[in-house]
């Protein structure tokens, strides 16, 4: 039998595989946030008039709303007035050809290994060829009709399945949950719907890659993804190439609806503009992620590896609600230079036997600040409720700070919720250990950052899992030494 | 293969190498013995390039390259092989995946391409059959959770799969019991041979029982005070280094 590790090189070495479609037409609403705007939305979307009304209860909401001040780093400031909601707010600059893309972006693109023409198109270079993506995502969608799953475009599951999409909208981020949940609501661009039907085990991977409709939709995306009774699905969020993009505020939400004895399995890799050296630029991720296990006996994993943004603050959560449902977050969180990370999970027990485990990896360099923030809730129904929570910290260089807030609040004595923490340094013992064998310090450093959370890079899909690995390490690259 | 020459060395602006001179030839073993603090294991981090030892004065040729001159990476690629004293760990990396990466790196630093997984695999069964190791702790992470003995035997696993031209062993023998350390002095024995030197760091006379040494040095205070053949060796485990530390004495004072 082969080595994991050989397979992963393997495929490591493999070109390529995914194209991208782009479109660059694009129209702007008026500057501003106000009913005029949603309704301008909303029509231009051709929605029916429940959706409008749902957007103006989030819109009702979010102007009672004020920004969180217990975050733990400095607000930026946001003139959401400023803003342009339809479309992208600023249109992107059209580049004419790679000489005039940041050398730094190519050359990162150049060690992820992606193909020239794809390269363009995360560039936003002009690219006048159709990918192969599309045919790929024909013969996908050929496949996954046939299993009777619905995968598509938010804005195509409103025209298409209002009554699904009417039945588990907002259930589990309501509109009003939060200040970028409720703005979300109100002026969400587009995303992705999934419905995978009872006693269906999604036989691949749904990946955005695959879905044609719906690119440039990342400011305000939204997902909805619905497992019915006995059925699975994994989800991958993300791309390890870093995209150029303008907008700076990213409130996306995502919402999972596990019914009983489902699984839905949901991966992110985020690898967003962090920025320049000195923290000048790059995005605000500002994301609302929530699944509800909902039937008994049903699963909810969350795995994410985030090593982009300037700010990344969201807690990916489970409700778990049915008895004997389990609940999972694996995190890996790389900041570097000045970026900061506020990130953890929230699991609320309320049904019995139900199990959770969190495992969350921080890793700081530069000037960076790493914060892993969770929540643990059981509720009184929830007998003999278990977590296990693992929350480690990795850093590099002596500039960068790493903290860590975890909450809990059991109301059942039968529960038992376990935490453990540690926080250690790259070693130089480590570092020239691997020297003394040849290795020289950048792959040593990738190294040990990948032993490090080779726990949570393990959850993710194979093929996901080797472009992480990579990622890990260029991301790091240049920070020791 | 290694000639060093008047090397002085410090840590920390203390004065840790005080003029070594040595020179080890193709095929040799070499002892180093010596009291504590003398500088046996300054020694050993100073050749293989640990960053807070600094060289003041002379030079050491390995191979016809100036050795100061190369990063420890470089150094490790040119066929110096330090056994650690203390072997670090490290999560989460596989034994075999960080051997691969070393052995890869050392191959390309050589013009010659990557061994291929199948090749590797092979290679790793015939040197871990070699050297006797366990092959259970091939698969799991660096060192974690490995027991001293464990850990030394890896180093010299190690060794095995890597093939240096030169091999410091520093106090290789140190925590092991008697069944640990005769398998690894066996499995150093089988790697010995025309081509290949060894540098042996150790305390005790013991290890040298099992792997015995063409040349004796004793260390003390940062010079190489007497040099001679295994009968050195068993001379100070009968009578100590206090005699000698006497003879430096007598030495300097005239």
């Amino acid at each position: 039998m082969r080595n994991s590790n050989e397979i992963i090189d393997d495929i490591a070495n493999r070109e390529y595989e995914f194209g991208f479609t782009t479109d660059i037409e694009m129209e702007m609403a008026p500057v501003g946030l106000n009913e005029d705007t949603i309704r301008f939305i909303s029509a231009k979307k051709e929605e029916p008039e429940w959706m409008l009304e749902w957007r103006l209860r989030g819109f009702q909401a979010f102007k009672k709303m004020q920004f969180p001040k217990w975050q733990h780093f400095e607000m930026p400031e946001l003139d959401l007035q400023k803003l342009s909601y339809y479309a992208a707010p600023k249109k992107k600059k059209q580049l004419n050809s790679l000489d005039e893309v940041d050398p730094e972006l190519l050359a990162t693109f150049e060690k992820l290994g992606i193909p020239i023409n794809e390269q363009k198109a995360l560039a936003g270079v002009a690219v006048d060829v159709v990918f192969d993506s599309v045919s790929v995502a024909t013969t996908f969608k050929e496949k996954l009709n046939e299993l009777g799953i619905i995968f598509c475009s938010f804005g195509e599951a409103v025209r298409t399945h209002p009554e699904l999409v009417k039945k588990y909208l907002g259930t589990v981020v309501p509109h009003s949950d939060n200040i970028f949940a409720a703005l979300n609501a109100a002026v969400f661009s587009d995303g992705s719907f999934v419905y995978i039907p009872k006693g269906v085990r999604c036989p691949m991977e749904l990946s955005t890659y695959f879905r044609i409709n719906a690119e440039n939709t990342g400011q305000f995306e939204r997902t909805l993804i619905i497992a019915d009774d006995n059925s699975y699905v994994s989800y991958l969020e993300g791309c390890t190439a870093p995209r150029r993009d303008e907008n700076q505020l990213h409130a996306a939400v995502v919402e999972l609806i596990a019914l009983e004895q489902a699984e839905i399995k949901y991966s992110t890799v985020q690898n967003w503009y962090p920025g320049d050296k000195d923290g000048n630029g790059g995005i605000y991720n500002f994301v609302t992620k929530r699944g509800i296990c909902k039937g008994k006996s049903s699963k909810i994993s969350w795995t994410q590896v985030e090593t982009g943004s300037a700010i990344t603050w969201k807690y990916p959560s489970v409700i778990l609600q049915g008895d004997d449902a389990e609940g999972e977050f694996y995190s890996v969180a790389v900041t570097r230079n000045k970026q900061i990370a506020d990130t953890g999970t929230k699991i609320y027990h309320l049904g019995r036997n139900t199990r959770s485990r969190i495992i969350s990896k921080g890793i700081s360099a530069g000037n960076s600040d790493n914060t892993y923030r969770g929540l643990v809730q059981v509720g009184p129904r929830a007998a003999n409720a278990r977590n296990f929570t693992q929350c480690d910290s990795l850093l590099i260089g002596d500039r960068c700070g790493a903290h860590t807030f975890p909450y809990i609040e059991s109301r059942n004595s039968t529960a038992t919720v376990e935490h453990e923490a540690t926080t250690s340094k790259i070693g130089e013992d480590q570092i020239f250990y691997l020297n003394q064998r040849g290795i020289e310090t950048e792959k040593a450093v990738a190294l040990i950052v990948n032993g490090y959370a080779q726990e949570v890079l393990n959850q993710l899909p194979m093929e996901f899992a080797v472009e992480a690995r990579k990622l890990l390490s260029i991301t790091l690259e240049g920070s020791v030494g | 293969m290694l000639t060093i020459k008047n090397l002085h060395a410090e840590v920390d602006g203390k004065k840790i190498l005080k003029g070594i001179n040595l020179e080890i030839r193709k095929g040799e073993m070499h002892a180093i013995m010596g009291p504590n603090g003398s500088g046996k294991s300054s020694l050993s981090s100073v050749l293989a390039g640990r960053e807070n030892y600094t060289v003041t004065e002379g030079e050491v040729i390995f191979e016809g390259k100036n050795l100061l001159d190369l990063s420890p990476e470089d150094r490790a690629r040119e066929g110096l092989f330090l056994a650690f004293q203390y072997p670090v760990e490290i999560p989460g990396v596989s034994n075999l995946h960080f051997l691969k990466t070393a052995l890869n790196e050392i191959r390309t630093y050589h013009n010659l391409p990557p061994l291929e997984s199948k090749e590797f695999l092979k290679l790793t069964k015939e040197k871990q059959q070699l050297v006797d190791f366990n092959a259970n702790l091939m698969n799991r992470s660096l060192n974690e959770g490995f027991s001293g003995g464990e850990k030394k035997r890896n180093e010299v696993f190690q060794l095995a799969m890597l093939d240096p031209k030169l091999a410091i062993l520093d106090e290789t023998d140190s925590g092991l019991d008697i069944d640990a350390l005769r398998i690894v002095a066996a499995g150093v024995n089988k790697l010995r041979n025309a081509d290949k030197a060894f540098m042996v760091i150790t305390h005790y006379q013991r290890l040298l029982e099992y792997i015995v040494p063409d040349f004796v040095h004793v260390l003390y205070n940062g010079q190489i005070v007497k040099t001679g053949t295994k009968e050195l060796a068993l001379e100070l485990e009968e009578k100590g280094y206090d005699w000698l530390k006497e003879e430096v004495h007598q030495k300097e004072s005239v």
